[in-house]
């Protein structure tokens, strides 16, 4: 944790000289908040969610709207941000939370589509295909420096908070219910209230995301919760061995966009090259980037 | 202390309890035996809110538990094992038993208390030396003794075991047999047993079941006696 603070906390003075830019930083940490609330989900619980960027869109969405009609205070828009991708999780998960396997995923793409759907055609509230454009950094982010800082500071204190929760009686419980649901009911624990919650959670930290970019980005648009977009997130997790390490979606998340910077310059194509990585992850080392740092492969089960 | 009454389950037009009555009296060993598909296993789950009987009750302690969840029931402290394995295989055989007991159970929810706490169950189930071995790296026989105790974590006064030697040789089956009868002591115990020697050594009180109906019941001597039983294959594997 502190080699990663250490990365990001320093990023911006040498990142110029290997030839990218400060910006990238915010977008990686911003992408790595989603994938860790993600990996929540998929690593802890067992649940693939493939629609989770709906919740990341509605965050985004929120922010911008929250400034637009209510106020715009920077952190009342963060925390409707988190509040509306909570809320849209808390209500989803209602459904889903009975199912797992293949039934929780397809459940979770179609509710997926259906918030996409509707900032596409909501157009008074959400602007339909253009969105939300002119959101506004208040005066003292406006310069990219403040800007990393405070994207930096709220990254810190998300994964300082999820490293604490995985860790938690709660987070042990959730990754026990992933690896035997039966057992877990039979030893007296309410499984559909922990899978509820855990999605919850897992959407409250995706809108924060979602936030979070729609400050950075100033805009917020209907490809942001795409299914692609949910796409994105899963690849990250899976490739960067959220199986088996809390900080799979971190090696992922990383490699993701420098893959998207160095190799895009290059080809065009750079998509399918990780898309390439991300089916040979998937059929040779499911653990991941993670999985081959380590000898010892253990699935969530640090002593 | 533990009553089922008229017990009926039917998987579409598959009748697999008809009619089945049992009590367990408080501080004995119970077993019911019977051929593959009796219906024994149906009844653990019946017995245990994994499902919901058609028509029958079931009452503990006095209380109507037929239609509780399984979480509710294990609350009650009613607690199973389970004839093909149930563990939590990623697991440290330690922390396996510490997610059954009831203080890591009470504190499920909270986010800034830590995991953990000791228990002595791996100490009464011979894996004290095992503690920090994942479930899925022990062996066989280990795994087996393990099941018992994730059951036995939760500290129940009920304890449904379901074929707890299925599957393990001469030497593993004399642990697990020294295992229940120590638990005997404290503990009041069902067990479903194929193996009539091991059932007939540490039982009060059996009940066996054929074609889903109970077919016998009575002490030990009392089944020895019981000309049906002699006459069917039970009676050789006894005498």
């Amino acid at each position: 944790m502190l080699a990663l603070f250490a990365l990001f906390g320093t990023l911006p003075a040498w990142i110029g000289a290997i030839g990218l830019y400060p910006y990238l930083g915010v977008e990686i940490m911003v992408w790595i908040i989603f994938g860790l609330g993600f990996n929540l989900l998929l690593g802890y619980g067992g649940l693939p969610s493939f629609g989770h960027g709906a919740f990341f869109g509605v965050g985004a969405y929120a922010f911008g709207l929250a400034q637009f009609n209510v106020h715009p205070n920077l952190w009342l828009c963060l925390g409707a941000a988190m509040l509306a991708g909570g809320v849209a999780g808390a209500l989803v998960a209602l459904f889903i939370s009975h199912r797992r396997g293949i039934y929780y995923a397809l459940l979770t793409i179609a509710f997926g589509q259906i918030f996409w759907f509707v900032a596409v055609k909501w157009h008074s509230v959400t602007r339909g295909e253009d969105g939300l454009l002119n959101i506004k950094r208040p005066p003292w982010l406006d310069d990219l420096t403040s800007l990393y800082i405070f994207c930096f500071a709220v990254f810190a204190l998300a994964v300082v908070l999820l490293w604490r929760l995985v860790h938690s009686p709660f987070g042990r419980v959730l990754s026990a219910i992933r690896q035997n649901e039966t057992r877990a009911r039979f030893v007296g624990y309410n499984v559909w209230l922990y899978k509820w919650l855990a999605f919850t959670i897992s959407a409250l930290v995706a809108g924060l995301a979602g936030g979070l970019f729609a400050l950075a980005q100033q805009s917020a648009y209907p490809n942001v919760m795409s299914l692609q977009q949910s796409g994105f997130v899963v690849m990250m997790t899976l490739v960067g061995g959220g199986l088996v390490s809390f900080w799979g979606p971190v090696l992922g998340a990383v490699l993701f966009f420098v893959a998207r910077d160095l190799l895009g310059a290059y080809t065009e194509a750079w998509l399918l090259w990780y898309g390439l990585l991300f089916m040979l992850v998937v059929l040779f080392k499911p653990e991941g980037l993670a999985g081959l740092l380590r000898k010892d492969v253990r699935s969530h089960a640090p002593a | 202390m533990f009553e089922a009454t008229h017990l009926h389950k039917r998987f579409g037009y598959h009748v697999v309890l008809e009619d089945v009555s049992m009590s367990f009296a408080q501080g004995r060993l119970t077993g019911i035996m019977g051929p593959n598909g009796a219906g024994k296993t149906t009844c653990f789950n019946l017995l245990t809110g994994r499902y919901r009987p058609d028509r029958g009750r079931i009452r503990f302690e006095g209380r109507d538990i037929t239609a509780l969840p399984p979480r509710a029931i294990a609350r009650l402290g009613i607690s199973r094992s389970f004839q093909v394995m149930n563990l939590f295989d990623d697991y440290s055989a330690l922390d396996n038993v510490l997610i059954a007991t009831p203080e890591v159970r009470e504190r499920g929810f909270s986010v800034w208390r830590r995991f953990g706490g000791s228990t002595d169950v791996l100490e009464s189930v011979g894996l004290a030396g095992k503690a920090h071995v994942r479930a899925k790296d022990l062996s066989y026989g280990d795994r087996r003794a393990l099941e018992i105790g994730v059951a036995l974590a939760a500290r129940p006064r009920l304890l449904f075991l379901d074929e707890p030697t299925a599957g393990l040789g001469t030497e593993a089956t004399a642990r697990i047999a020294r295992l229940i009868a120590e638990l005997k002591r404290s503990i009041t115990i069902v067990l479903i047993e194929h193996d009539m020697k091991f059932l007939f050594g540490l039982a009060d009180h059996i009940y066996v079941m054929h074609w889903g109906q109970v077919i016998a019941q009575g002490s030990p001597a009392e089944l020895r006696a019981n000309p049906w039983v002699q006459r069917s294959n039970l009676g050789h594997a006894v005498n």
